[in-house]
């Protein structure tokens, strides 16, 4: 069996250490924050907050304390808030340990796309490009196909990047996946998924 | 020098001429300067350039000045779910410039601090640095932003005193300092004017020589997405 969206998020939340100042992004990275267990994590939310706390019981929403994805969340007694200069200098300065997001798109050297369908979804980049520049590591927890079946893992990226060769690690319902030289490198398996199947799911070379 | 001022319209009286850059304040709906965002609408001042991070939704915050097709162009990192903005930019009736957020933030904050350029890692390798100066510092690539020096600042913050001195509050603050510090002229709204003396000096999170005028005023502060939990029953 692959693993679930929570499978997922609690693997995820193995890559991380005591005393890491974390970012995480929308989606599935939100919920490696509740799999940190006993580890002493600080969650930074990029619009302008250190120790973001859970979200807060109803009636108790407040206009001024959101998250980068806009929702009302709480804080915690280790929180500080600061502008968003202050903010991203701090990513850019490379002070967070790690950024655990979502791709489309992530290439055998690192490439990653997540931010742009020409002609389809104009959104924005964000904070990512900011993120993935200046964190030190790079972790992406996404599906290793898409809907249509085909690998999310690619040879090269055929949407617009995000950032060139910024990923470190891959996390997918199929297993764990490392960038090194001349390919990506199988790492771990999900449980009850075979060396092969993953490497049938995957377009990007895989290196021994 | 008076700052104080009794209305938005009474602020950015004298300061506003089409065709203007304005740096707005603001992240999502929170900490946005919406009363001065009605103003703008109300002067009918048209042709802008506004750069925020976002531009509001539909009908709300610098949505509001979409649908009256005041603004020309947007510099932002993300429009997220705006109807309206994605029809705009789509028929070519509205121009998108966009910056990574990091990006924009440091923009406004480096024109705010004198300073016309800077080199970021961000956006290397993608359509962000294209047409734009490479350098490489030490191994590493970098391309050249530039400061974005606004004609005029608009920002929201919690509470003023006469002087110009802001206090934000969580995570309202975000964009507001620095678009406060890029603007030739700053004005900025909040919730409470309170007495000269009566904020600690040691907290003040922008100091009032940015801010050049000061209206006070209700917000309706809407929440974009309400995400909560249940309080767990013994």
């Amino acid at each position: 069996m692959p693993w679930d969206r929570n499978q997922m998020a609690a693997r995820a939340a193995d890559e991380l250490e005591d005393g890491m100042y974390v970012n995480l992004g929308i989606g599935i990275p939100t919920l490696v924050a509740n799999y940190t267990g006993d580890k002493d994590i600080t969650l930074q939310s990029e619009n302008g907050m250190l120790g973001m706390g859970p979200f807060p019981f109803e009636g108790e929403e407040d206009p001024d304390l959101i998250n980068a994805g806009k929702q009302t969340i709480t804080e915690l007694d280790r929180t500080s808030y600061f502008d968003s200069a202050t903010s991203f200098g701090m990513i850019r300065g490379g002070k967070i340990a790690a950024a655990i997001l979502g791709a489309m798109e992530v290439a055998e050297n690192g490439d990653l796309a997540n931010w742009m369908i020409p002609g389809k979804l104009i959104k924005g980049m964000g904070g990512a490009m900011d993120l993935v520049a200046g964190v030190k590591r790079v972790i992406v927890v996404m599906d290793h196909t898409n809907k249509a079946g085909e690998s999310k893992l690619l040879r090269e990226c055929t949407l617009p990047l995000t950032g060139k060769g910024v990923v470190n690690r891959i996390i997918t319902n199929l297993g764990v996946l490392d960038v090194v030289e001349g390919g990506l490198k199988i790492v771990e398996l999900a449980d009850g998924v075979t060396e092969e199947e993953l490497r049938a799911a995957t377009e990007a070379t895989i290196v021994d | 020098m008076k700052k104080v001022y009794a209305s938005a319209e009474d602020a950015l009286e004298g300061v506003l001429h089409d065709g203007m850059l304005i740096a707005a304040g603001g992240f999502g709906l929170c900490g946005i300067p919406e009363m001065l965002i009605d103003a703008l609408v109300k002067s009918g001042v048209k042709d802008l350039t506004v750069a925020s991070n976002n531009c509001g939704v539909d009908g709300f915050g610098l949505g509001k000045l979409l649908e009256t097709r005041q603004i020309r162009k947007m510099m932002s990192s993300y429009v997220g779910e705006n109807a309206e903005f994605m029809r705009q930019y789509l028929s070519g009736e509205l121009e998108l410039e966009f910056n990574p957020q990091g990006t924009l933030a440091e923009r406004m904050r480096a024109a705010g601090a004198g300073i016309p350029g800077f080199y970021t890692k961000t956006g290397v390798g993608t359509v962000i640095a294209e047409g734009k100066e490479h350098k490489d510092f030490d191994g590493e690539t970098y391309i050249l932003e530039r400061g974005i020096f606004a004609d005029l600042s608009i920002v929201k913050a919690w509470k003023a005193d006469d002087t110009g001195n802001l206090v934000f509050r969580k995570t309202a603050r975000n964009f507001n300092p620095p678009a406060a510090m890029c603007g030739k002229i700053c004005v900025a709204e909040v919730e409470e004017i309170v007495p000269r003396g009566s904020l600690d000096p040691d907290m003040i999170h922008v100091p009032g020589i940015y801010v050049h005028r000061i209206i006070q005023g209700q917000h309706e502060k809407r929440i974009e997405q309400r995400t909560t939990r249940k309080k767990e029953t013994a």
